[in-house]
């Protein structure tokens, strides 16, 4: 499953360690929200990079204190149709200022990537080949935005209300290292 | 009217542009049928029981006749010379070809229209009072709040895969023509003990397999925070409704589950983490939007005119009219007009392409070119001087759309049921035409004063049956049409949920039964002028159900 990241295919770096299978003393790994909450202070200790994939009907806030500890947040999209995630990219963005990576796994297909992006992700495990080669294009197939998200666009009610002077940007503002 | 910008124009055509890329894929077989779905319910595309059905929103059901004459030629190119009109301010067209969308599509955005957010599991086209701005009880526009809404809804990244479908309702007149109570959430303009004007705010009202009407849990929300406010109750939804099954994953059935106080607290806790971000509504922001509403330059005029009173003199079937299908406008001298879609025998909503065209033009020349689309499936013409009421009764005649029949027995609201719908158990259409025959004489409806009959066919309750004042519902028993009748229901500021009369009765006798119901309230009632609906109140179902079930 080809991984997009900075509007790029890139290799995957993190490995996923399964539950019960010792965690590697190098390495960026991914681990279940189970583990990582079971064992986040010596996990936090690691010098490379910890991730956590935490599921759709957990609250984000439980992970808060934990954050600083975090490379990486995974969220799942269980089924395109089932959007929690986004509200947990919200949160942990806007809310909790969460600055890692954080990643769309799942069913994630193109037809999302603006909202994801918009939600605040910026990397994604995506289903269909073709699909993350059309990254580039799907998140810059809208130039008006509505909503102020973290994501920095500039909306339509800031520039009709004189307080942008330009057209919206297509660009976001990075938002993890 | 709303006057629509850059903004608009581009965002619509991103969208064509967007749709025609996945219709390409679906065509090809990229995207396969289960993953085109929720893409192309997210443009008002369903697939029904003959063909693609196109759903196109008619924001706050108002619409500009250039729109109308777009609506028509859309009807005539791509459909089969006719639209539907639904109880939710939407128009359907229900014989277009996947492969002729994206066309349609573009060409109605051309003329600022729009399919977006029309079905799917998203926020719906918000809709309000067809009378917005130019009714007499309303204390200010509520098109401003809708539009508002509309925006920050339009895509939004967050909310656009939610649990179910979400509809909302603005009004701000004292009589409730929006249907507030049956929506996911209603807003309501009011003024508050000190004066001020804010927003009484109701959730988790929806009609279906489990109807609820809204509970209140805000009872004054200060304008600048609308926005804030909506996003912390569509943010507890999408995480906290249910998704494990179709039928609970409404949100009244979470207000339900956790009941309206502890979701109002729930609320409030996220408000209150939301209230003073970026989502504060800035006066300047709502005045952008409150001067994008334009009206028209009205004329000083005199109420009553001679000319009307010697018309109506001199006309009989012009009298009726005005008496049943004109209504008070807020300036002096003018009136709202509504245009009956409830012709005798034929579908109620349906206009085809050729009335289209003539209501644009009168539009034009009567109503300073704007029509009106209501949730009772009617239109309407929201400026008309009332010096040119006989003239614009004439042309209205012409084209079959002054029947006087407004708020009457035949003026039925009915999904499309059976004959397009690939859910639907039963008939609606055709229910609705054999029950208009019964009453077609307009003395013996009127005689029934205001009376609404509601009719779905089958539970999803588009024809929203349970707040008809008679409503039926059709089920299925043995692979045969069935009807649950209910009375008592109402849609308005005194909503009520309809009381089941009795077990179903066959196709056959649901006229036969309607009429039993209407009998029944001529007697029973206390006076001429007590309405069908408050003698149900005052006297329970009992003696219609006795009446109605004695000889069968
Ligand atoms: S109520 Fe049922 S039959 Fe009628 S339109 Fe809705 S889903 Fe179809």
């Amino acid at each position: 499953m080809p991984l997009v990241k900075s509007g790029k295919v890139v290799e995957d770096r993190y490995v996923r360690v399964a539950d019960g299978e010792p965690v590697p003393e190098q390495g960026a790994v991914i681990v279940s929200a189970d583990r990582f909450l079971a064992d986040a202070d010596e996990l936090g200790q690691r010098s490379d990079p910890v991730g956590v994939i935490w599921p759709n009907n957990r609250n984000v806030a439980d992970l808060e204190p934990h954050l600083p500890k975090l490379a990486l947040v995974a969220l799942v999209f269980p089924a395109y149709k089932d959007g929690r995630a986004y509200s947990q990219a919200r949160l942990l963005r806007e809310r909790y200022r969460f600055r890692g990576e954080l990643r769309a796994t799942g069913q994630v297909l193109r037809d999302q990537f603006l909202f994801l992006v918009r939600a605040g992700f910026d990397s994604f495990e995506v289903v269909k080949p073709a699909d993350a080669l059309a990254f580039e294009e799907a998140t810059k197939r809208y130039s008006v935005f509505f909503q102020p998200t973290g994501d920095g666009r500039v909306t339509v009610a800031r520039v009709r209300s004189g307080r942008e002077a330009q057209a919206p940007q297509r660009q976001p503002e990075r938002l993890s290292a | 009217m709303y006057l629509y910008d850059d903004f608009d124009r581009t965002l619509l055509a991103e969208r064509v542009a967007e749709f025609r890329g996945q219709v390409a894929r679906r065509l090809t077989g990229e995207l396969n049928e289960d993953e085109f779905r929720s893409l192309r319910l997210m443009n008002g595309i369903y697939l029904q029981l003959h063909a693609y059905m196109l759903r196109i929103a008619i924001p706050y059901g108002t619409l500009a006749s250039d729109q109308m004459r777009k609506l028509a030629y859309v009807a005539r190119r791509y459909d089969r010379g006719y639209g539907h009109f639904t109880t939710r301010q939407n128009i359907q067209f229900h014989w277009i070809k996947l492969a002729e969308l994206p066309d349609a599509m573009a060409d109605l955005a051309d003329a600022r229209l729009h399919g977006m957010q029309t079905s799917g599991n998203c926020v719906r086209n918000i809709t309000t009072d067809q009378w917005a701005g130019v009714a007499p009880d309303e204390i200010e526009d509520p098109r401003i709040w809708a539009e508002l809404l509309r925006q920050h809804l339009t895509l939004h990244p967050e909310f656009s895969f939610l649990p179910r479908k979400f509809k909302i309702a603005v009004s701000a007149a004292q009589h409730d023509r929006a249907a507030l109570a049956i929506h996911d959430l209603s807003v309501r303009l009011h003024r508050n003990g000190a004066g001020e004007t804010g927003f009484e705010i109701g959730v988790g009202g929806g009609l279906g397999r489990t109807p609820f009407l809204t509970k209140i849990i805000k009872p004054f929300l200060a304008k600048r925070d609308l926005l804030s406010y909506v996003e912390a109750v569509l943010r507890l939804y999408n995480q906290y409704g249910r998704r494990d099954n179709i039928y609970k994953a409404r949100i009244k059935i979470l207000v339900h589950e956790l009941g309206a106080e502890r979701f109002g607290k729930e609320v409030e806790a996220e408000w209150q983490a939301i209230k003073d971000g970026t989502l504060a509504l800035d006066p300047a922001i709502i005045a952008d939007i409150a001067a994008r509403f334009r009206y028209p330059d009205y004329e000083r005029l005199e109420d009553n005119p001679a000319a009307l009173a010697t018309a109506r003199k001199s006309d009989a079937r012009f009298a009726a009219w005005l008496d049943n299908s004109v209504s008070n406008h807020k300036v002096p001298g003018y009136a709202i007009v509504t245009l009956s879609l409830k012709p005798i025998g034929k579908t109620p909503g349906d206009c085809t392409a050729e009335q289209m065209d003539a209501i644009a033009d009168l539009a034009d020349r009567y109503s300073f070119g704007e029509i009106r689309v209501g949730h009772e499936q009617n239109l309407a013409l929201p400026h008309v001087a009332q010096r040119d009421l006989p003239a614009l009764f004439a042309g209205l005649d012409a084209i079959g759309v002054a029947i006087p029949n407004v708020n009457l027995i035949s003026d039925i609201i009915a999904c499309p049921g059976l004959d397009y719908c690939s859910l639907a158990n039963a008939r609606a259409i055709p229910v609705a035409q054999e029950i208009s025959k019964r009453f077609a004489d307009l003395d013996i409806a009127r005689g029934l004063g205001r009376l609404h009959i509601n009719i779905s066919g089958c539970i999803n309750a588009c024809g929203h049956h349970h707040v008809g004042h008679i409503g039926i519902l059709g089920v299925e028993k043995n692979g045969e049409e069935f009807y649950q009748v209910t009375i008592g229901g109402r849609a308005d500021e005194q909503a009520q949920l309809g009381t089941l009369i009795g077990p179903a009765v066959p196709y056959d006798d649901v006229a036969d039964v309607v009429e039993d119901i209407a009998e029944a309230y001529l007697d029973l009632r206390e006076r001429p002028d007590e309405l069908f609906i408050d003698t149900v109140k005052r006297l329970g179902v009992e003696p219609f159900k006795e009446r109605v079930y004695a000889t069968r």
